[in-house]
């Protein structure tokens, strides 16, 4: 057990600074809409969206109606809708804590636990994983809430998601031979963020990659198969 | 604004983005009913989702005003390429966010 949250531990390593000042800087705005660390911690806990709580700071800063709470987190939040189609078989050895690894599935934590199946890391690891970059979050948003302001000039520091989706990125590159989904996705999101703009365009480009990938399956078959082939 | 409305938004933002994630779930309940192109898109997506992410963290680039996206070109070429060769994330990351946050200050 030791080994599994050890493990797990350098694995959320990558999300940490980036977690903990974007979640620093939640808790800040939400100190600046009028509210305290409690309701910083509440809502990381239980939403744990970092564009989403960014989000709800202007809800309460508006007193937004609750039916357009609820319609704009769904559609700010709808390319998680993509994530957990990864998951569907792998989640279940997990029993019924797969809901609560279901629950975490943000952006990072999904690109990182992508990786854990090819080291043949125990199930467990994937829970572990996604607790440690959820509390990461929590403690972030708590201790902004509590200081209110930086010491220091941090802008920037949240390139290190960035930083972290290129290097998943390259790692996704040399560890399959099959490239097609990686210039799939990234001709599909040039695409549409030069079509639709910044706020909207990530839902539709993963639908067009899917429908390209979907009609594409004959070539990760054929693909497959050779790779058979040549390991025989 | 009153704490009972507080608790309702944060209550409806926190439902909201949990049904986001749970719908792959609630939809295919039965792991063993899941249609076989269903499966194939969960085991070809990732590649695509993570370049989709790629391109939407960078999403507010300026590229027409400011450094003219500049530090962010420079910063992704700084981690595409120290992991390319070292294949360490701590350095990968750690080096490329150091040096957007210097090219951010001084351009």
């Amino acid at each position: 057990m030791k080994k599994i949250i050890g493990y797990a531990f350098r694995r959320s390593q990558p999300v940490m600074y980036g977690y903990l000042f974007l979640g620093i800087t939640f808790g800040i705005m939400l100190r600046e809409v009028g509210h305290g660390v409690f309701w910083a911690f509440i809502s990381s806990l239980f939403i744990y969206a970092g564009s989403g709580q960014f989000l709800m700071c202007e809800f309460i800063a508006d007193n937004a109606p609750l039916f357009t709470c609820c319609v704009m987190t769904i559609l700010l939040n709808s390319r998680h809708i993509f994530y957990g189609l990864s998951f569907l078989t792998r989640f279940n050895s997990l029993g019924h804590k797969k809901w609560i690894n279901i629950l975490e599935l943000t952006d990072e934590t999904y690109s990182v636990l992508c990786f854990t199946e090819k080291d043949n890391a125990h199930p467990l690891t994937m829970l572990f994983i996604s607790l440690f970059d959820h509390s990461y979050w929590i403690i972030g948003s708590c201790i902004g809430n509590l200081i209110g302001s930086l010491p220091f000039d941090f802008t920037g520091v949240d390139f290190s998601m960035t930083a972290l989706f290129v290097v998943l990125f390259v790692e996704q590159w040399k560890s399959s031979s099959y490239k097609l989904p990686a210039i799939t996705g990234f001709i599909s999101s040039v695409l549409f963020l030069l079509i639709l703009g910044p706020d909207n365009f990530i839902f539709p480009s993963l639908i067009l990659s899917s429908i390209v990938l979907i009609f594409t399956r004959s070539l990760y078959e054929k693909q497959n198969e050779t790779g058979k082939e040549v390991q025989q | 604004m009153t704490t009972t409305k507080l608790i309702l938004i944060i209550a409806v933002c926190a439902v909201s983005t949990m049904f986001t994630r749970a719908i792959p779930f609630l939809v295919f309940g039965d792991a063993e009913k899941v249609p076989k192109i269903i499966l194939y898109l969960g085991k070809v997506l990732p590649p695509a989702v993570i370049a989709t992410l790629v391109i939407y963290a960078l999403r507010n680039t300026e590229v027409l005003t400011g450094a003219h996206g500049i530090p962010e070109l420079i910063g992704v070429l700084c981690a595409g390429v120290l992991h390319w060769v070292w294949r360490n994330s701590f350095i990968s990351i750690g080096a490329a966010t150091v040096l957007y946050m210097v090219l951010i200050r001084i351009m």
